[in-house]
């Protein structure tokens, strides 16, 4: 115990004023021992000064009781021991790291406060427990950005790798979150420099050294590349919150921090960016087509995908618009372009042909394909098919299902991989999913079959069991709606 | 094929596959085992705090380095930027290539950790080995002791996922979507008996771990900050309601720690199947919301669909708790120095600091209307709801513009 000094307590002066040096801005142990003293010296709150050393808010600066501080008075024999609540303990820890020069004496209050109102620390609406709630929140955040935004450049030495971060903290916090980096960091050769004091590990041990300047850290580091890469490429430009991020991350913090100098930039470019993409997809957003003419007169002047521009015709879907079977082949042929009906060339007549051998009257069946527009390339005079992308697919799914929307078949044969994926969404293969029908999402059922090009490209063997298959299919087809009663 | 050919670098690769993964929500790195790196080889703490290193103009935390090992993907999902008829750019880095951009940020104090997910490259357990191999090289060749979270895959060996949890500090499987249609239409190749399954499968593992330790000290930890799952809100026609039920239902089923809902936001080369619109950002916010309402204000399921329209929509001008009161004003006033915590936490603009606030405050004063200013962000918002000593709201509670008094002015949804 500090004795020394001190003068007896019953020779206080009522108008004696103190004055408590501290030897450094964050010596909360100091001021426990003085307060501890004066409070046992009846010495009342507005009776004490506390001064921290230089109010250049250096660390750790060699200093100690000044000289010419008045000696403080000594316990009052008998006087009881000084108590205050965890709760305060807790709080006051933090509050002395404020950078608030009043900290101290409001403390000191607090702290005479509590020996007479033991529970005035639960009073939340009481000024000075609401001002030392503030400190401690402000050190707290204080402390949560400096480990959050503390970025550490690294320096070859010949003793290995030193990681070395300049930061700039608003409170007297470097030394109270040493701690924090050496859990963190324990095997790491690193330094954090600070304009009020720095700290250094080595792997064993903790060093403390004076203020620092901003160009006594690494200017760069190769890594920054790597990450302010990942940066620009996690921000999603579609969601866009700058007010979000500047409440967590404010600007004054941007200046250490390398990726921050991508920001300007990616909330500049965001707007355009997120139209761009809504654009490029935006057709959902059309109305659907009320009625089959329309659908007709749209498909025409669909541009949505590049087959239309193969400078073919839009071929619609023909039969009832009320049909209790729509079969659904891939896309239109040479000769479908040319006649603008669907299924009209030779696969169209051997799907004629294989429907009537399975009791399927066609001309009752609503026929169409999954894309609209022939796709083709060019080899000499002739026009070769090319199978559509599943994008292109999917894009063309939106006029099938307003087809389907509006005539509500009880079943749907699909034609073909293709047109699987254009009612399932999904690729599947034909010979798993032929044979059992699958539930669509209107209710109906969906059939898979091949298609009928597909027993043209065959011959022999493989032509006659493929065939035989197919009809198997149709046939199944024509007793379910029998059992539907459609 | 040419770009297939060309070397991708290191950047090029997480470029791509930073992209690939954002549009999962999660980043949280809280509330996992303590631990640190002293008396080890290599470096990382975790003290129960999550930290958010930096954010991202849209708001969002960076706390993990969050990207997919490839987004290559053999399935076909359509509200997915990497699903496999998409036409985006991709990627593949090595277990080995992540492991190391993990530990060069982590030195730069840039991350808490590591999320890791990733597409479906050859099958569940290939793409599920890998992912686990670069979490083993983290943690047993670096003695990394920071923050993992790995994506599980539902169809892997269980053998895998249990792997998985030993070195992650929590697992996560996305449920995707709020209803089994929304998921058959457009998850084609997920299955949600499949993924439930796999979250029950999880839990089960988490709580026979916990078990365990308490029966013998080093009984190794599994997912110590539990599980989280993913619904994308805005690619179905689910409702808000719907939603709110899913939630609550994952949340009683499976243990999980968090829901996140992410608003279905516009992706590069999108599906032709799914609505390319501005991203609902209000609508998700609202379903947080209505999480924190059952999560830590005492709601059932049940009152937060109430407080939904006639579609089973949460209001979106004001919040779910002011839509809740506004349709219940019999429960309202209430009586500041006397009503229990349960019904302080139902008045609209009391969050639980300042309820406890209050209960603490009133054990020594009977509290004021200007006390309750003091302890509360927005007095303007609560008097309606409040009684204190000098302070009643006579017609104030029933009138019936009260609505438009508290509903913030439109302005506030404008983005600039």
């Amino acid at each position: 115990m500090m004795v020394a000094q001190r003068v007896s307590g019953q020779d206080i002066n009522l108008s004696a004023h103190y004055t408590v040096h501290l030897p450094a801005p964050d010596d909360f142990a100091f001021w426990r021992e003085r307060a501890r003293a004066l409070t046992q010296s009846d010495v009342p709150p507005d009776r004490v000064s506390w001064v921290e050393p230089g109010g250049t808010g250096d660390l750790f600066a060699h200093g100690g009781p000044s000289p010419e501080d008045k000696p403080l008075p000594l316990p009052n024999k008998g006087a009881a021991a000084v108590r205050a609540s965890k709760r305060f303990l807790r709080l006051a820890r933090n509050a002395a790291l404020h950078s608030d020069t009043e900290r101290f004496g409001l403390l000191y209050r607090m702290l005479w406060r509590l020996q007479s109102k033991p529970r005035v620390m639960e009073d939340k609406a009481d000024p000075d427990v609401r001002r030392i709630e503030e400190l401690d929140k402000s050190v707290r955040r204080d402390s949560h950005k400096m480990h959050a935004f503390v970025r550490f450049r690294e320096v070859e030495s010949d003793e290995g790798e030193h990681y070395i971060a300049w930061f700039e903290p608003d409170h007297h916090i470097v030394r109270a979150n040493a701690g924090f980096f050496r859990r963190r960091f324990a095997n790491m050769n690193w330094s954090i420099l600070t304009p009020r004091g720095c700290i250094h590990w080595d792997g064993e041990t903790m060093r403390e050294s004076g203020p620092a300047q901003r160009s006594d850290a690494p200017s760069d580091d190769p890594t920054e590349d790597l990450w302010k890469s990942y940066y620009a490429s996690t921000f999603n430009p579609a969601r866009l919150k700058v007010g979000a991020m500047m409440a967590e991350m404010p600007k004054k913090y941007w200046k250490n921090m390398p990726e921050a100098e991508l920001i300007p930039d990616l909330i500049a470019s965001a707007q355009a960016r997120e139209a761009g993409m809504v654009a490029a997809g935006e057709r959902e957003e059309r109305e659907r087509p009320q009625t089959l003419a329309e659908i007709s007169d749209a498909i025409s002047a669909c541009r949505d995908c590049p087959i239309a521009e193969c400078g073919t015709r839009a071929v619609m879907g023909e039969g009832p618009s009320d049909a209790p079977l729509m079969i659904v082949g891939e896309q239109p042929g040479d000769q479908e372009d040319q006649q603008g009906r669907p299924f009209v060339g030779p696969a169209g007549q051997l799907l004629d042909e294989c429907s009537e051998q399975a009791g399927i009257d066609r001309s009752a069946a609503y026929v169409t394909n999954a894309v609209k527009h022939f796709k083709y390339t060019q080899r000499g005079k002739r026009r070769i098919h090319q199978s559509p992308t599943a994008k292109e697919i999917d894009t063309c799914r939106w006029w099938l299902e307003a087809e389907r929307a509006l005539a509500k078949p009880r079943i749907v044969l699909a034609l073909g991989a293709s047109a699987a994926r254009s009612l399932l969404g999904k690729t599947v293969s034909i010979s798993k999913a032929r044979g059992t029908p699958l539930p669509l999402d209107d209710g109906s059922e969906l059939w898979v079959t091949v298609h009928p090009s597909y027993l043209l490209r065959l011959d022999g063997a493989a032509r006659e069991e493929q065939g035989a298959l197919f009809a198997r299919d149709l046939s199944a087809v024509t007793a379910r709606l029998k059992e539907l009663g459609a | 094929m040419s770009r297939y050919m060309t070397q991708q670098t290191l950047r090029q690769k997480l470029e791509i596959l930073a992209d690939a993964a954002k549009y999962d929500a999660s980043c949280a790195s809280s509330g996992t085992a303590k631990k640190n790196s002293l008396g080890g080889k290599g470096i990382g703490s975790t003290e129960g705090m999550g930290i958010c290193h930096a954010y991202a103009p849209d708001g969002r935390c960076i706390s993990l380095l969050k990207v997919l090992l490839t987004n290559h993907c053999i399935f076909d999902c359509h509200y997915c930027i990497n699903r496999k008829s998409s036409n985006v750019r991709r990627a593949r880095f090595t277990p080995q290539e992540v492991a190391d951009l993990t530990i060069n940020f982590y030195k730069r104090n840039y991350i808490e950790g590591l999320f890791l997910s990733s597409g479906i490259i050859k099958s569940s357990n290939h793409t599920m080995e890998q992912m686990v191999e670069c979490a083993r090289i983290l943690r047993e060749e670096y003695d990394f002791r920071g923050y993992i979270h790995l994506k599980t895959i539902p169809e892997a060996d269980p053998g895998l996922i249990h792997q998985a949890g030993l070195f992650a500090d929590r697992v996560s499987i996305n449920v995707e979507l709020p209803t089994p249609s929304g998921l058959t239409r457009l998850a084609p190749d997920k299955d949600a008996a499949q993924i439930e399954g796999a979250l029950a499968k999880t839990k089960s593992r988490i709580i026979e771990a916990k078990d365990e330790r308490k029966r013998f000290k080093h009984a190794p930890r599994f997912a110590p900050a539990g599980q989280s799952t993913q619904m994308i809100v805005g690619a179905d026609d689910a409702s808000d309601a719907d939603i709110v039920g899913k939630a609550s239902n994952l949340y009683g089923n499976f243990g999980l720690r968090r829901v996140y809902y992410s608003a279905f936001s516009p992706i590069p080369d999108a599906s032709a199947v799914l609505p390319l619109k501005r991203p609902p950002l209000m609508r998700e916010h609202r379903l947080y919301q209505s999480d924190w309402l059952m999560r830590f204000y005492g709601y059932a399921p049940g009152e937060v669909a109430q407080a939904t329209d006639r579609h089973g929509n949460l209001p979106l001008d004001i919040d779910p708790k002011l839509a809740w009161a506004l349709k219940f004003r019999g429960q309202f006033p209430v009586d500041v120095n006397r009503a229990s915590k349960e019904q302080l936490l139902r008045v609209p603009g009391l969050g639980t600091t300042a309820v406890g606030r209050i209960l603490a405050a009133r054990r020594h004063r009977t509290l004021r209307l200007d006390d309750v200013a003091k302890l509360t962000q927005s007095i303007a918002k609560v008097r309606p709801f409040l009684v204190a000593l000098d302070w009643r709201p006579t017609t104030l509670t029933d009138r019936a513009d009260l609505r438009a008094l508290l509903a913030p002015k439109q302005e506030q949804l404008e983005l600039f």
